[in-house]
Parts: structure tokens; sequence; C-alpha cells
């Protein structure tokens, strides 16, 4: 039986590792919506563990509206990524460099 | 089991406002071809409903829906002064918007559907409807920034702010899941009341608060959360630009009420610290690197930097005086920002962007009256009297006096006066140089060129007896502490 302090450990890590993702990703922008994602993830695994381990049903409750959420944040990303690809022809990080100073 | 139902007329601007946006979203697709205005003439009306809707229900406190939506005098200003400021928003950038072919009826939706996010914050009686009207606002903010889809500053601004905006949306959410497993419970008050047995140097609570407030931050354009904020204001059309600069601040500042003070009052200490360093660091960085710039969008965005870190002096002061302060700081800071914007949308026209500082040279021989109003948007960013900005600034830095941190207001009036630097540069140019030869007529805009006017002299008016104003900021707070 796993502790709540490793799940809590766990998500720590993939919340990181999300974090890191967004910062040192230097080549494409997909990567970073899926680091977005593994962000909302972690915090996913967060709610559960310490719902489950309070007894307390609300934070599984949140975790259906993050994840739905969640969906309606990648596709506005993904949206904003299209329209940009458009004007760039290019989706690699390094090109976003037109506004600066 | 109590009815779920009860209540339930507290939301009432809310379903209204709800109602409105989708009824506008439907005419929109059915009449524009014969009526080309009815998105924005919806748009007012629902404002107009919201404001009379908020007036009927003003000073009621209550919850309803389980405790999930809160109605007190606090959510009715948020709202009011939200209403004013979107209002505003249509009046000031429909030339704007008409010239570049982005007068459709999707840019009133998603202003109605942003305000509404701010509504909903300001009323959030639980970390779920917080974050649900948090992301409401920051979608719509997504969308609308990319809206000009045939430019390439404009989309990426967009892409930079979905970028930022979710991963601060992430930091908040991930304070959200500790503070709910420290407490047990999503409700804002139940978390205060769960925390009162939770001591200031528990661990997860640092790391809750610090998530928390660095969330908040993000929204709030604080530094060092400040980095999406010159770019996506300055690739943003200006008519989304003034939006983003008004009421989202609102927002952000109800998301301190409710996640800081309402639920976190109790270890007020903990985040106090992180405001300190956050006020420092946005007076520092928008004072300083505003000097620099010569895109005006970009030095507003470096300014409206410099006045976050002015009403964080007031939220870190705690006191309910220091809070109204801040209250009071964030609504003149809009509607200075409004002014300021709208300003530039004045400038501009079909194919000219105002957005050089030097587009500004020798307003004052070739329209003397915008000039005027111009001197006075930014005497009153500055902080000069008897402008309203300078009585803003005063209340701040008595607040964080009475908390008893006189260096930090001193270290706040030095950097007043650097940043008074680049707001007198605006003037200087007006007023003291010659015009660009190729400088172009400028448009008449009788209506917003009224409202404008109306705007930057209340600016002057409310410097001159900020008391009622003041007032009000109080008796929102009233309850809250």
């Amino acid at each position: 039986m796993p502790t709540l302090s490793s799940y809590l450990i766990l998500a720590a890590l993939l919340f990181s590792i999300g974090v890191i993702g967004i910062f040192l990703n230097r080549k494409n922008v997909i990567i970073l919506l899926m680091a977005i994602e593994l962000m909302l993830l972690a915090v996913n695994i967060n709610l559960v563990a310490f719902s489950y381990y309070l007894g307390n049903l609300a934070g599984q409750i949140f975790v259906f509206f993050i994840l739905t959420v969640a969906a309606a944040e990648a596709a506005i990303g993904l949206a904003i990524l299209v329209v940009y690809f458009r004007n760039r022809h290019s989706i690699n990080v390094d090109d976003i460099d037109e506004l600066r100073g | 089991m109590t009815d779920i139902t009860a209540h339930w007329t507290l939301a009432l601007p809310e379903i209204w406002v709800l109602s409105m946006a989708c009824v506008t979203l439907l005419a929109d697709l059915f009449f524009a071809a014969k009526l080309r205005n009815i998105a924005a003439v919806l748009t007012g009306l629902t404002l107009v409903g919201a404001a009379a809707l908020t007036f009927m229900l003003m000073g009621q406190r209550g919850a309803a829906f389980n405790g999930m939506f809160i109605a007190d005098p606090f959510a009715n200003v948020t709202n009011l002064f939200s209403y004013l400021s979107v209002f505003l928003v249509v009046v000031y950038s429909g030339r704007y918007l008409r010239e570049r072919g982005l007068y459709r009826g999707e840019v009133f939706v998603l202003l109605l559907f942003a305000l509404l996010g701010v509504m909903i914050m300001a009323s959030g009686g639980n970390l779920l409807t917080i974050y649900l009207g948090l992301e409401l606002l920051a979608l719509s903010q997504y969308a609308l920034v990319a809206m000009y889809r045939d430019s390439l500053v404009a989309t990426e601004a967009g892409l930079k702010y979905f970028v930022l905006g979710a991963l601060a949306s992430g930091l908040l959410l991930y304070g959200m899941s500790l503070l709910y497993g420290l407490t047990g419970s999503l409700d804002v008050q139940d978390i205060a009341a769960g925390l009162v047995n939770v001591t200031g140097s528990n661990l997860v609570l640092v790391f809750a608060m610090v998530f928390i407030t660095a969330g908040i931050a993000f929204k709030l354009g604080a530094a060092p959360f400040h980095m999406w904020l010159p770019d996506v204001y300055q690739g943003a059309p200006t008519a989304i630009t003034l939006f983003l600069a008004s009421a989202p601040k609102l927002g952000a500042f109800a998301l301190i009420i409710r996640l800081l003070v309402d639920g976190g009052y109790g270890v007020m200490a903990v985040w106090q610290q992180i405001f300190i360093v956050l006020a420092l660091a946005s007076l520092v960085v928008g004072n300083v690197i505003a000097i620099a710039q010569g895109n005006i969008k970009r030095m507003l965005a470096y300014s409206t930097v410099g006045h976050v870190g002015f009403l964080s002096l007031g939220v870190l002061a705690g006191t309910l005086n220091g809070l109204a302060s801040a209250l009071f700081y964030t609504v003149v800071y809009v509607l200075m920002s409004l002014a300021g914007f709208g300003m530039i949308l004045l400038l501009t026209r079909a194919g000219f962007e105002a957005e050089r500082i030097d587009d500004f040279k020798g307003l004052a021989q070739r329209k003397p009256w915008y000039a005027a109003m111009m001197l006075i948007i930014m005497f009153s960013m500055a902080g000069v009297p008897p402008t309203v900005g300078f009585y803003a600034k005063l209340a701040v830095f008595q607040a964080v006096i009475d908390a008893g941190y006189v260096w930090i207001a001193v270290i706040g009036v030095l950097l007043a006066v650097i940043g008074a630097f680049y707001y007198l540069r605006v003037v200087k140019v007006m007023y003291f140089d010659a015009p660009e030869d190729a400088a172009p007529e400028i448009a008449r805009d009788d209506v917003a060129a009224a409202f404008m006017s109306v705007n930057s002299v209340a600016l002057l008016i409310l410097g001159i007896l900020p008391g009622p104003l003041m007032a009000f900021c109080i008796y929102a707070l009233q309850g809250v502490i």
C-alpha cells in the first residue's frame, strides 16, 4: 500500500518536469503544450491522492473540471498555434522572437 | 441537505450576462449581414442591464449554490467597475476594429465571456468556482489577443500569452491542491477555518501560499512574473490591449481578496513576505525598464508593472485601509490605462498605428485638446497632484507606513520619481517637439473623443475629490476583513 507522501512526491516530480519543460524546451511549441498538460495532470494526481486519504470526494470532482478545462485550453492553444504557423511558417520556439526589448 | 437553488437570485447579474452573451452570439450569426452594429449594441445593453441588476442587489450579503457563490459589496463594486471598463472598451475600440476588419460579433461575445469570468472570480466562494472563473477569463483573453489572425505580432503575442498564462494557471492549481490537502476542503470559509490550526512554519502551507501567490502575480503582471506582459501588450491589437489592461486587473485583485484575504487571512505573515518581494521587484522593473522603451504600448506595459508594484504595497499592508487603498489604486489604474490606450486608439487610423512615442510629436499643435487630455493622463500616471494618480499613491504609501514598513515607502517614493521621467518625456514630445512631416491627419471620432474627455477630466476631478471613491472602496472591503 503506497503512502500519501509517495503520491505527493510523484506529483511534485511530474509538476517539476512540466515546469522545466516549459523553460528549457528550445525546439518545438507542441512540446510546450505537452509540458503544460503534464503540469495539470500532476495537480490531478495530488488532488486524487488527497481526496482518497482525506475521505472527501470534492477533490475528485475538481479533477473532472480540471480535465475539462485542460481540454478546452488545449483546443485554444492548438488553434492559436495553427494561426501562428500560417503567418510564420514555423513552430520552432527559437523563431518566436518578433517581440522583444 | 440544503436546497441547492436557494438564494439563486443573488447570481442574477451573472446569469443575465451569460444569457446575453449567448443571445449576442446567435443574433450576430443571423442578423449581422443586415445590422452591422448588432453585437456592439447588444453588448451595451447587456452591460446596462447587468449594472441595473447589480444596483438592485447592492449591499446584499449571502451565499448561493451551497457556498460556491458569494454575494457581498466587494463583488458588487468589482462588477460595477468591470461593466464600466468593458463599456469604455467597446466605445473606444469601435473605429479601430472596423478599420482592421475585426469588427465582428466574436470580439464582443468574447468580451462578455471574459467579463463573466471576472464576475465569477469576484464572487467565488469555492476554489472550484474561482478556478473556473479564472479560466473563463484567461481562455477568452487568449482568443482575443490572437483574433487579428493575419498579423504576425498579434498571433505571436497570443502564443506567448497562452503558454505563460497556462503556466500561471498550473502554479495556482498546484497551490490550490496543497491547500485542499492541508484543510480537507475546497470551500474558502472552511479553508480559513482549517488554517487556524496550521502554524506559519508548516512547509506544506508555505509551499501552497508560494504557488498561489506566484499564480496571482502572473495574472496581475507583478515582477518577476511579468515577462509576458510587455510582449502581449505590444503585440495584441490596441483595442484588445485596452481590454487586457482593464477588467482583468480587477479580476486579479479579486483573486487576492478571495484566496489570500478571505481564505488565508489567518496566515497573512506567510504571503505578506512574498508580496514585499513582488512589490519591490515590480517597482524597480516597471519604473526603470520603461525608460528605455520607444514603443508607447510597451512603455505603458512596463508602467503597468510599476503600478502593480504600487498596488501590492497596499496589499502587503494587509489592513482594511491598506486593501481599500489597493482597490482604489486598481480602479484608478484601470481608468488611467483605459484613457492612455484610448488615446493611442484615437490617433490610429487605417494602416497607421500610433505606437511610437515619436508619433505623439507636436500633438499640441495638431490637436490641442487631445494633447491636454494626454497631459492629464500622463500626470496622473506619474502621480502629480492634483490628479487622482497622486492621491492613489499617497493612500498606498500611508497604508504601508501605518503597517510599519517605512523603508518600503521610501523606496517606492524614489522609484515613483524615477518613473516620472518617462511619463514627462511623452509630455515634452507633445508640447515641445515639431510634428513629423509624414504625420498622418487625425481621424474624426466624435463619440470616442467625447467619452475620452469625460474619462480624462474624471482623473482630474477624482484627484480633487477622492473622498467618495475611497469611501466606496472601504465600503466594498468592510465585510471582507
